[in-house]
């Protein structure tokens, strides 16, 4: 059995530089197949060619696996990649899957894409057809919104990015008047802007609002009316007074056990039927509605979870200052009991911005929804993949910023308690 | 100044006032509503009730486990539309325990390249709304898949192409004696582990279970296939002409694209989800578990099933039950790609057609907290059994 000696710091000499050329040769293979096409191998017979570069590769990893070997790097390389037979196995195998779907994805998204152009004709290449993005770009963003009204949506977010902006600078005291407009008067004045009809402003009907920017609008408005109606309801399942406690766990539960779409259907369609008879309640409010009781409920939960998590004391405490129900919510319980749950809030948050596309079951189109008309447009048909790609690169980046915020934020609040 | 002494001093008033103030609140938006959807269906002259669940339907619907056409009741396309959620959910929560451990697993690997892939699978599918996915899936990958007269065959058995993936059929002789052998393999299985258990308390034994189980599982039904006359034949699924250019696949069972792309998407999403319950849950053992058990001498695979695991498991089965509620809840977006699910089928075709929708959007709500609640009384059961009983 001893023909072979186990590699060691003896026979590194000679194993190292096999071991080196092995893996050199493996990785090569897959590289010079993938990239070029061309099977360096290939002299070999086809079933085994397809699997010599993991021997080769396997074999070499064995042949460097030395402990310590004295050299700084080839020790980490073998602790984190490195370890055993199995991980040099799983090693390789996500090596050889990573280069060979590197080259596809490359062609298809950048090399063989076709950028410049306004119609699907100018499409000639294999790759993606980004032509459709350029030319539908203003409909995704802004709907069925008029062209020449488009710079009132986009005053609207300029002044409210500016706001949270500047604020980020400005003193503690000053802060507490930017988030107390923003929260306000703010709505009042984007609602306007966008929407128009006063102040010499043409109307828009919200059927043709849509794209990225009814995003925006419904998860920012829904963000500002959930947040206190789960805290209210938070409290009410925590109260000591029966009905109340029963009514927020009733209430709460239900919205928790049914899913979203179902609450759009109903405010859809079973909604106008509670009404009196020709009161007619805009689509787009009756959708806020909805996501609002919906994401409210969950926002519920989590403000429970901070406020079940302080210690009796705190209560006991404020009680013993004479505090009453509100003075003692409001002062004590709920500043240190949201701090806790913040990434849970912000969480909530994530889940609504990622909830928003549904709104296509009533028929508003934002992002997503746009993309479904437009790859139906009869001059761009096939389009699809382009689209969904597109529309989850953006909304990736927007719920992978909010998720990295969220953890910093959860981070920085760690270290101070 | 009257408020505040009776504020004081008669606190069972104070309790009682906004009570009473919610309740009439909430009985006058309540008795509101109700009047108004009187008047309202008075006016369209129909009257609520749920004697249509009777009627006859006459739709169709494209995939059905049961036996169904449009001469059936409403009721009937309800119980489709329901089995069809039930499935879609069924096969999703598999496939996204298996994933999601692998991917959890994976993270906490010490091969940096599989914990760094990992990583990014999570980070990358979390954050892409599932929607999007469903349609990435449905609207875009599926659809380039080849037509049925070059589909991608496996060893000719079976077919993927763009009109769904075609398998082969089980036909079985004797089916009911099968499933029969199969429960009783399970009783057998039940009683084994316990009686292994009692042997590992009392004398410090150790049976090989798994072995002894799964041997069982296998011997068990293969034994009604040699004497009690149970058999298995296979369907193959063949490639038909219709017309000059038109072909298809008879035989077999085939598998709707929306299905696979609703499948897909689903447990590629809740994967990610389930993943970071099982690292949460793997690395919430305390380190000082895995020395004691090695320092009392147990082997690392010991180690792992009989200290690490059952605490980890603690720690990941109620957020993963949570995770299973809202894969079935998210199963309703099969309403956006035309898979027939309750939602499509119930609140969508049944409701344009009847135009019931204080009836149908109840009993649609209705169900999916059936289904909530009885998944999440089955979990806390679960719970409650593995719950570390204090001594």
């Amino acid at each position: 059995m001893n023909i072979i000696s186990k590699p060691s710091k003896e026979n590194i000499k000679s194993y190292l530089p096999i071991g080196i050329t092995l893996i050199f040769l493996s990785l090569l293979d897959v590289f010079v197949n993938a990239f070029f096409n061309y099977n360096l191998l290939g002299f070999f017979p086809s079933q085994i060619s397809y699997f010599l570069p993991l021997v080769f590769g396997f074999i070499g990893l064995y042949l460097i696996r030395i402990e310590f070997s004295g050299i700084r790097s080839l020790d980490i390389l073998n602790k984190n990649i490195n370890s055993n037979n199995f991980n040099a196995f799983l090693t390789l195998l996500t090596l050889f899957i990573l280069i060979k779907s590197i080259p596809p994805l490359l062609n298809w998204f950048i090399l063989d894409a076709n950028f410049v152009g306004n119609t699907k004709e100018d499409c000639t290449g294999d790759g993606a057809c980004w032509v459709f993005i350029k030319v539908w770009f203003n409909r995704f963003m802004y709907g069925l919104y008029p062209d020449a009204e488009q710079w009132r949506i986009n005053t609207a977010f300029l002044i409210l990015f500016t706001i949270v902006g500047v604020s980020f600078f400005v003193s503690a005291k000053l802060k507490k008047y930017f988030i107390l407009f923003l929260i306000f008067i703010y709505p009042f004045l984007g609602i306007e802007l966008i929407s128009g009809g006063g102040f010499g402003l043409k109307y828009v009907e919200t059927a043709a609002w849509g794209g990225l920017s009814l995003t925006f609008i419904i998860s920012a408005f829904a963000i500002l009316f959930c947040f206190p109606i789960g805290v209210f309801l938070a409290l009410g399942r925590r109260s000591t007074l029966p009905a109340i406690r029963y009514i927020s766990i009733g209430f709460i539960e239900l919205w928790r056990g049914v899913p979203l779409i179902t609450v759009l259907f109903m405010s859809a369609v079973m909604f106008p039927m509670f009404l009196p008879d020709g009161t007619f309640i805009d689509k787009l409010i009756r959708v806020l509605i909805a996501i609002t009781l919906f994401e409210a409920a969950y926002m519920a939960e989590v403000v429970r979870g901070g406020l079940q998590a302080l210690p009796k004391g705190q209560y006991e405490a404020a009680k013993s200052l004479g505090m009453g129900y509100w003075r003692m919510n409001v002062l004590i319980i709920l500043p240190q009991a949201l701090k806790l749950v913040i990434p849970g809030i912000a969480n909530t948050l994530l889940a609504l911005v990622k909830d928003t596309p549904l709104i296509f079951v009533v028929g508003l189109m934002e992002l997503a929804g746009m993309i479904g008309l437009a790859k139906t447009n009869p001059k761009w048909l096939g389009m699809a993949m382009e689209g969904y790609v597109f529309a989850g690169l953006v909304f990736w980046i927007i719920c992978y910023a909010m998720s990295r915020y969220s953890q910093n934020l959860e981070k920085k609040l760690s270290t101070e308690r | 100044m009257i408020f505040k002494k009776f504020n004081i001093e008669n606190k069972k008033a104070r309790d009682l006032i906004p009570q009473v103030v919610t309740i009439l609140a909430l009985l006058s938006v309540i008795i509101y509503f109700a009047t108004n959807a009187q008047i309202n269906m008075g006016n369209r002259g129909i009257s609520f009730g749920f004697g249509f669940l009777n009627q006859e339907a006459s739709f169709d619907i494209t995939f059905s486990m049961i036996e169904y056409d449009g001469s059936h009741s409403y009721g009937r396309a309800f119980l489709v539309g329901l089995l069809n959620t039930i499935l879609v959910s069924a096969i999703g929560i598999f496939f996204a325990t298996i994933a999601g451990v692998i991917v959890g697993v994976s993270r906490l690997s010490d091969n940096y390249l599989i914990a760094k892939v990992a990583e990014w699978y999570v980070e990358i599918f979390r954050n892409i709304p599932l929607i999007l996915q469903i349609f990435f899936w449905y609207f875009a990958a599926l659809r380039a898949l080849p037509l049925p007269e070059n589909g991608i065959s496996f060893n000719d058995i079976s077919f993927l192409t763009i009109k769904g993936w075609y398998v082969p059929k089980f036909i079985w002789t004797n089916f009911n004696i099968f499933l029969l052998s199969i429960i009783a393999a399970f009783i057998a299985i039940y009683f084994i582990n316990s009686y292994a258990t009692k042997q590992r308390e009392q004398f410090g034994k150790q049976l090989p279970t798994a072995i002894i189980s799964l041997s069982t599982l296998i011997l068990v039904p293969l034994i009604t296939f040699l004497f009690f006359g149970v058999s298995l034949t296979f369907e193959y699924p063949v490639l038909k002409q219709l017309s000059p250019t038109v072909f298809t696949f008879e035989g077999g069972v085939s598998i709707i694209p929306e299905l696979i792309a609703l499948a897909l998407a689903l447990s590629m999403y809740t994967a990610t989800f389930i993943a970071e319950n099982v690292r949460a849950g793997i690395l919430g053992v305390s380190k000082g578990q895995k020395e004691a058990a090695a320092s009392i001498g147990l082997t690392k695979n010991q180690i792992l099933k009989l200290v690490v695991m059952p605490q980890a498991l603690r720690i990941i089965i109620p957020p993963t039950t949570n995770q299973y509620l809202n894969l079935t809840k998210n199963s309703s977006l099969a309403a956006a790609i035309a898979y027939p699910d309750i939602v499509l089928v119930f609140a969508g075709t049944a409701l344009m057609q009847t135009g019931r929708a204080i009836e149908i959007i109840s009993i649609t709500m209705l169900t999916y907290l059936t289904l909530s609640i009885s998944i999440s009384i089955f979990m806390n059961w679960y719970n409650k059994k593995m719950a570390i009983k204090e001594k």
